[in-house]
């Protein structure tokens, strides 16, 4: 005798009258594969969880931005932001594609150099530029964005100590009408300080000014901030031109383009809530044609994205642990990624789908990761199809931030694989093991005894 | 061994429909859930539920006796059962 196909018994609550609080249930449409490869094989081979980076999403997403910004204005410089995924593979699909690299550390700097990029594709921001970093910049010819008046001063030292002329920009901040204004970083446009700086650099033979540069904030949902944001440097460069003669070679707008994830508190899904990239690429393109400049003394636009390029690209595919049930009955699911390898889960309501085929019957659960802390919850609300131990969850668009920020806590980082567009996989980060954490270490001669 | 309580005005209907008159409150129960409601109703002891549920489906006991619990769980959180 066959037997029935089994499924776990459920009984669902309805609730009439109102919307449930959730939505309606989405389907959730199961994702047994990445690119081709099942989800299942890759964990088999690679373990779990594990990330997995799509290269060729990357090159999509890549090729789409830069065609967006491309048949707006001519002259399109993309940069890689480092510090939103600087695994080497992933650096290397970007710079694969043309990209320089937007770095903000002399960790990250290195790790550019490391990569073969010459010092003239660098960007140097950030707020933390120690002096050997800062002199290997100068060196280079590294385009290094001031953020404050000390960094000046020591820049203009070090130049001169070493006979050498800095290529500078520097970063401003500005009120584009978003709050919280983001005036932490750079130089302000409002109270002058940033002509100020620029007063400073320009007559000074050890700098060479070459840039303006903002980042207005990360996960922009205004376009018109974009617009405030271009049309304030356009300013600004056009009073260098006219008062010191001074034509830049490039405008860098940042980055902060925001990837189709839902944040926290937002209702409706992304996708329903933001602005096209097309729609970003209006705004910021269109004030660079108030500049006073010749048609061919038209300064480069940079771009400095980051989640937009690579969130969608990333998945990190997890594994029920176990099913619980909550004091007030409702549904818990204990998976083995937790928020320390995941970090955006923090802001981000991540979409997370079943990896296999499964019962139609849905139940709102709540997802938490293995930590043994009460912090460690990936997922609040979410509507699942009931899943049993071993069933696998593949969380989406988490390329970004995550293998940047992951935190080494109670056990190890896992391996992160990125399948290439033929369709092979390849590990491009190994899981570490408890040799290599602990050669870090050391034990003082007086406390190698004790209970053994 | 554990045997339950259900009201008596309690009924599944075929499509898995239960409608709890004292609350106006209504659910829906998936095939075996209701089958396994069924049980309850008559009266039939957990363990005659495992042996009729591992016999008829393609699941081993362990797995089944988890997800039993995890519903009677359910159950009592709606106050549509009460252990003897
Ligand atoms: C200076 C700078 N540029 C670019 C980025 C990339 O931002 P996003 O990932 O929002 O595009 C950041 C990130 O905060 C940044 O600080």
């Amino acid at each position: 005798m066959t037997k029935r196909r089994y499924e776990r018994p459920v009984i669902t609550k309805h609730h009439s009258g109102f919307m449930n609080k959730f939505g309606n249930s989405p389907v959730s449409v199961p994702k047994t594969e990445i690119d081709g490869v099942a989800v299942k094989k890759l964990t088999e081979e690679y373990g779990s969880p594990l990330f997995v980076i799509s290269e060729k999403q990357i090159r999509q997403n890549y090729k789409n931005l830069f065609r967006i910004f491309r048949s707006r204005y001519p002259k399109i410089q993309m940069t890689w932001s480092y510090k939103t995924n600087y695994l080497n593979a992933v650096c290397s699909v970007f710079h694969n594609e043309g990209a320089w690299a937007e770095v903000v550390s002399a960790f990250e700097y290195d790790r550019a150099r490391k990569l073969g990029i010459r010092g003239e594709n660098i960007i140097f921001n950030g707020p933390d530029k120690d002096e050997n970093a800062l002199i290997r910049a100068i060196e280079e010819k590294a385009k290094i964005h001031i953020d404050h008046f000390d960094e000046l001063y020591q820049i203009i030292e070090l130049a001169e100590k070493m006979g050498k002329q800095a290529q500078v920009a520097i970063r401003v901040n500005m009120d584009v009408g978003i709050y919280p204004k983001w005036d932490r970083f750079g130089f302000n446009y409002e109270n002058g300080e940033a002509t100020e700086a620029l007063r400073r650099i320009a007559i000074n033979k050890n700098l060479k000014l070459i840039g303006l540069h903002t980042h207005i904030g990360t996960y922009m949902m205004s376009t018109e901030a974009y617009r405030t944001g271009a049309s304030k440097l356009v300013h600004l460069a056009n009073l260098l031109k006219s008062q010191f003669g001074l034509v830049l070679d490039y405008i860098d707008m940042g980055g902060g383009l925001p990837s189709y994830n839902t944040l926290k508190g937002q209702y409706l899904q992304a996708e329903e809530l933001l602005p096209t990239l097309e729609q970003y690429a209006d705004a910021i393109t269109a004030p660079f044609f108030e500049l006073n400049y010749s048609s061919d003394e038209m300064p480069t636009l940079f771009l400095e994205n980051g989640r937009v390029l690579i969130d969608d690209a990333g998945f990190l595919i997890t594994q029920v642990l176990a099913n619980k049930r909550l004091s007030d009955g409702k549904r818990a699911i204990i998976i083995d990624g937790g928020v320390n390898i995941l970090f955006t889960s923090f802001w981000y309501k991540h979409k997370i789908s079943p990896a296999q085929q499964t019962s139609v019957h849905t139940e709102n659960a709540a997802i938490y990761g293995p930590l043994c802390m009460n912090i460690d919850c990936i997922r609040e609300d979410i509507v699942l199809p009931t899943l049993k131990k071993g069933d696998q969850l593949v969380v989406h668009h988490v390329g970004a931030y995550n293998v940047t920020q992951w935190m080494q806590f109670i056990t190890l980082r896992p391996n992160v694989v990125m399948v290439m567009e033929d369709g092979s996989v390849e590990l491009i980060r190994k899981s570490e093991d408890l040799d290599y954490i602990m050669s870090l270490e050391s034990i003082p001669a007086k406390l190698q005894t004790g209970v053994k | 061994m554990a045997k339950f309580s259900v009201p008596s005005n309690l009924a599944v209907s075929e499509s898995g429909f239960l409608f709890v008159p004292s609350s106006g409150e209504t659910f829906t129960l998936n095939e075996i859930g209701s089958e396994i409601f069924m049980m309850l109703k008559k009266g039939s002891e957990d363990k005659e539920i495992f042996e009729t549920v591992v016999d008829s489906y393609d699941i081993d006991l362990y797995t089944f006796e988890k997800d039993f619990s995890d519903f009677i769980t359910q159950l009592k959180n709606h106050k549509l059962i009460k252990e003897l």
